[in-house]
């Protein structure tokens, strides 16, 4: 099966593959991370104590969100943004908008939604003595969900944020529609100039399998150490 | 009278239109004063004790902490309750944080003391308390018991003008009533303001001034303790005594 198997052209390919592909995977899928547990713990904290307007918004941005195919909303941002961005700015027509920014606002867009439910759920786990217990200490809202609620959350949540960050990494190929060089764009691209189909898809598979599989060993680990006494 | 620290004034409180917790409850607790509430369960004592420092909204009658009218226009809740300590049934220390942090915390973020002077009345509180050895642990490393007494350290360390105790030792295995119990003593005997919802009738004899008993949201009995635990007393505070005395 494999007398046909090139080795030497993945070795050509491999400075194509990492150095901008695989660079670009792990940007995106690092900066999206970042925004999204920060916008996702916006959203998750103004639908808990926010009014009853500001949380039914939020709800149906992140049900809206968690309800679409991601492949689609990658397609209608890559398309919208650049009328979106020309309607809150005023100019006089559509804005260019590079296709890493529109990745990278589409997933952290879309990746909220989820981390904020993860948060959210975070958040009513966690006894409501320990809010009482920082109200009566004198702490504000703000504090006790700065000093003692976030951060009870983040730890125990962590196996879950981190195995969310790895499906994200993997859903970053899904840029390829945009035919944006990702790892796996990168791939293609190169397979289909040399006709070499089956050593690229393959190399690509072991690559992401490795990285995945190592990302979520690690995350194990991690939670063991972070872990909270009770 | 300003001699008093905490006074409820006709306070009511319903969880709904039909149900109401707490009937015209009024009560004073001067400086220095030791109040120990009891009752049978669901009788409202810790909804009220909750009041006092607002964690539990009432919708009529009014409490004073300190002089500040809690349901006054624009009153600061979160600066009103760092004045006041609480303790509570089920110690809610800060899991995340060690026990010497549990006690800087509001220090340095309510307070605004400087590291080092947090630090300083930290570890002096935690030295009277009998826990220095643990400053740096987790609370989930403690007893319940040490843990109980690293709570109401972490609520000293605000010097508060009167300290709450909602069932402090009722969540402690038997064989650690008595360390919470004796730094409560220790406390009273210096003079600090209390208001203990407990059944331990023997810290009630041995500190208490005053004695509440409160039955179906009502406050039947607000006796002086020799008063309270005479025979002649009143029926329902009598019949509760001899259920939980055993006897």
């Amino acid at each position: 099966m494999f007398s046909n198997f090139d080795f030497g052209e993945i070795w050509r390919a491999l400075p194509f593959l990492f150095l901008d592909g695989m660079r670009f995977t792990l940007t995106l899928t690092f900066l999206a991370t970042a925004g999204g547990i920060l916008l996702g713990t916006v959203l998750a904290l103004l639908r808990l104590s926010g009014g009853r307007a500001v949380s039914a918004i939020v709800a149906g941005y992140v049900n809206l969100m968690r309800s679409l195919p991601l492949l689609l909303v990658i397609f209608w941002f890559y398309f919208l943004v650049p009328y979106v961005g020309q309607w809150v700015m005023g100019a006089p027509r559509p804005i260019k908008v590079g296709g890493f920014t529109s990745a990278l606002l589409t997933f952290t867009l879309f990746e909220a939604a989820y981390f904020s439910e993860i948060i959210r759920g975070g958040i009513q786990s966690i006894p409501n003595g320990q809010a009482a217990a920082a109200a009566a200490l004198g702490l504000t809202h703000a504090q006790t969900m700065r000093y003692v609620i976030l951060p009870q959350v983040f730890r125990t949540m962590l196996p879950v944020l981190l195995t969310q960050t790895i499906v994200l990494f993997q859903d970053t190929s899904l840029v390829y529609v945009l035919s944006l060089d990702d790892f796996l764009g990168v791939a293609s691209k190169i397979a289909q100039r040399d006709g070499r189909l089956v050593e690229l898809y393959l190399f690509a598979a072991l690559v992401y399998f490795a990285i995945s599989f190592c990302a979520s060993q690690a995350a194990r680990r991690l939670q063991s150490r972070v872990a909270i006494v009770r | 009278m300003s001699d008093i620290v905490i006074s409820l004034d006709r306070v009511n409180k319903w969880y709904n239109p039909t149900f109401q917790v707490l009937k015209d409850c009024s009560l004073d607790v001067r400086k220095g004063e030791v109040v120990v509430v009891c009752g049978p369960s669901g009788s409202g004592k810790s909804t009220l004790i909750k009041c006092v420092n607002a964690l539990e909204p009432f919708q009529s009658g009014e409490i004073a902490v300190d002089g500040v009218r809690l349901r006054e226009k624009g009153v600061d809740l979160p600066k009103l309750r760092a004045r006041v300590g609480m303790v509570f049934q089920n110690f809610e220390l800060f899991p995340h944080l060690s026990v010497l942090e549990n006690l800087d915390l509001a220090q340095l973020k309510v307070l605004g003391r400087s590291k080092d002077e947090a630090r300083a009345k930290s570890e002096a509180l935690l030295r009277r308390v009998d826990l220095a050895a643990h400053a740096a642990k987790y609370p989930g490393q403690l007893s319940g018991g040490q843990q109980q007494r690293v709570a109401i350290a972490r609520a000293l360390a605000m010097d508060p003008v009167a300290m709450l105790f909602d069932e402090p030792t009722s969540a402690l295995d038997p064989e650690m009533v008595s360390e919470v119990l004796d730094a409560m003593v220790e406390l009273a005997r210096e003079g600090m303001t209390m208001m203990v919802v407990t059944h331990e009738m023997g810290f009630a004899r041995k500190v208490a001034h005053r004695v509440v008993f409160m039955d179906r949201g009502e406050i039947v009995v607000d006796a002086e303790k020799e008063e309270f635990f005479a025979a002649n007393g009143n029926e329902r505070a009598r019949v509760f005594l001899s259920k939980i005395l055993g006897h």
